[in-house]
């Protein structure tokens, strides 16, 4: 009895922290449950019985493989521009002393710290004064707005710990600023930049507060969802949400492991590789 | 000439990103400024009278959805913190080998999208659904009903902040020098003075943090609360949604929202005039 107590005072915290995860994770194992469900209405609450139907067929709905398809469209145009204007002011923030850099850290806070529904409503308010039409563009506008906080919190995350050194010699070796930063510093920030990229990849796809405001009649795989819950969701949203999950772990789970190959390859002082964790996630 | 050239370098690197967050988030916030104090209809359009009691009328109205978000938002974040915190710190110090796939554990729900996520507790809280009836018997849900409370509805903001909590919590719990707690038993501290009195104090910027993270977000939400609650959990944030998007009372709506982000950007300033803008975007300091 005394070792039990022993035991459980042991590892309460990691007990609590288990159920935690639990919490966190039994909704997206319902809703993978939930893509083999056979329900009998329109409504996929229930569970009913076992069925691979909609896993055969997917993309059987048209309204929802569009919208899909624009997602993923948007998506990857605002993985694009937000990584391409983020890291150039990461690199800004990280290299340079000017004026006006306690604005600047201002103005990339602020977006993150401003509800999702603010922006949204804000932007609508700017759109509908210029008689703008919402649609792919006015959406794109606003997905790459987000996503610029992001990308530079986590690329600048990466320039801190970057030896200068390396770019010093590259210069004493007679390289001029360009091939510097192209043969140097690009590929030594290029995980930092790629997390950002899918980070904002995965921004994009999951937005529905702002892309709400925004789409007019263009439909994303959110607003499609919003919009089938009052007639009722088919089974293929959550045949269509798994595979987007599994297809996210394995991309993640390859970038983990090109960046240990790498890591690995370029000689890292071995104190450093050890300190340095698999998955760094940018806070 | 060069030291001028050096001295524009950053300018150049900043100009596109931050020109774009400008146009795009800034000179917004002024429109919607503009138009929350004007009058008119879709009809005959909107002219600028610095009707400021669009505000009045609009807080007035809907002080009651006001004061629900602000209360949902705060009971949600205080539950992310008690449910986050021994999970951040069971990552830190009790995973071992474990703590990359608990990190990666944490972040996984970013995998599949917002919505869903929420209509699987709908799922999941459905009257029908065991979990249901282990709260039934209970007492804790006493008509046999979950969804369509509040208690629902708090769940909901609460399951879906709870990474924004976990992460700044982990951040700084990993951070914290070890030595110091041995010290503190050293000089016959019980585990829970090191704790309260070490632990605690040295990670309150990330719970700070995580307390910004997981609020603001829930303050605007209006997704939980349509999914998961009836029309006695509306928030203000469900007020602005109909009211820019089916009822179409655009200065009134702006007004709201205008007050959301006054209120958060309140909060907000006294924050980063305390503790500065590092705990929200990483360590400046640390870097130098």
């Amino acid at each position: 009895m005394k070792k039990a107590w022993a035991w459980f005072k042991e590892h309460v915290v990691l007990i609590i922290g288990l159920l935690a995860l639990a919490y966190m994770l039994l909704p997206i194992l319902i809703i993978a449950i939930f893509s083999f469900n056979d329900p009998q209405g329109k409504f996929n609450f229930e569970w009913v019985g076992f069925t691979t139907e909609y896993w055969g067929k997917p993309f059987a709905i048209s309204g929802l493989t569009d919208a899909l398809l624009v997602s993923l469209r948007l998506a990857f145009l605002t993985s694009i521009g937000a990584t391409i204007l983020g890291t150039l002011i990461a690199i800004a923030l990280v290299r340079y002393q000017f004026f006006g850099r306690k604005a600047t850290n201002l103005l990339i806070v602020i977006p993150m710290a401003t509800p999702e529904i603010v922006i949204g409503a804000s932007l609508l308010s700017m759109f509908l004064i210029y008689g703008a039409d919402l649609g792919f563009t006015t959406l794109l506008i606003a997905h790459i707005m987000f996503s610029i906080s992001f990308v530079v919190v986590v690329v600048r995350s990466r320039l801190i710990g970057f030896d200068r050194r390396l770019e010093e010699a590259a210069a004493d070796l007679g390289a001029n600023a360009f091939t510097t930063f192209r043969k140097v510093t690009l590929p030594l920030i290029a995980p930092g930049v790629l997390s950002a990229g899918l980070l904002s990849f995965a921004l994009s796809i999951d937005d529905f507060v702002i892309s709400n405001f925004n789409s007019g009649s263009e439909v994303t795989f959110p607003l499609y969802i919003y919009g089938a819950n009052q007639r009722g969701i088919p089974v293929q949203v959550n045949v269509i949400a798994t595979m987007l999950f599994v297809v996210t772990i394995l991309a993640m789970l390859a970038v983990i492991l090109q960046q240990k190959r790498a890591e690995k390859g370029a000689a890292m002082r071995p104190e450093e590789a050890a300190n340095k964790p698999a998955i760094s996630i940018p806070v | 000439m060069t030291s001028i050239r050096q001295r524009l370098v950053p300018y150049g690197l900043l100009a596109p990103g931050l020109i774009w967050l400008i146009l795009f988030f800034v000179v917004p916030m002024y429109y919607m400024g503009e138009l929350s104090l004007k009058t008119g209809s879709l009809e005959t359009g909107y002219q600028l009278t610095w009707a400021f009691d669009n505000y009045t009328e609009a807080i007035s109205q809907y002080s009651t959805q006001f004061f629900r978000a602000f209360w949902y938002a705060a009971v949600a974040s205080l539950l992310c913190l008690i449910i986050g915190y021994p999970l951040a710190y069971a990552i830190a110090f009790k995973a071992g080998r474990w703590k990359n796939l608990m990190l990666f554990a944490v972040v996984a729900p970013f995998f599949t999208t917002y919505l869903i996520r929420t209509i699987a507790w709908k799922t999941i809280l459905d009257d029908s659904s065991p979990v249901v009836s282990v709260l039934e018997f209970l007492q804790l849900a006493p008509d046999g009903r979950v969804l369509a409370t509040s208690g629902a509805v708090i769940a909901g903001l609460t399951y879906n902040f709870l990474p924004f909590m976990v992460l700044p919590l982990f951040a700084s719990l990993e951070r914290l020098d070890q030595r110091l707690l041995e010290a503190g038993k050293d000089l016959y501290a019980s585990t829970a003075q090191t704790f309260w009195r070490i632990t605690i104090p040295l990670t309150m910027p990330g719970i700070v943090a995580g307390i910004l993270l997981t609020f603001i977000p829930a303050v605007g939400d209006y997704v939980n609360a349509e999914f998961l609650g009836g029309t006695n959990q509306s928030m203000i944030g469900n007020v602005i949604q109909s009211k820019y998007l089916v009822v179409r009372d655009y200065p009134e709506a702006a007004a709201l929202s205008f007050t959301v982000m006054a209120a958060i950007l309140i909060g907000l300033l006294i924050y980063i005039r305390l503790a500065g803008t590092q705990a929200l975007m990483g360590d400046e300091e640390e870097a130098r």
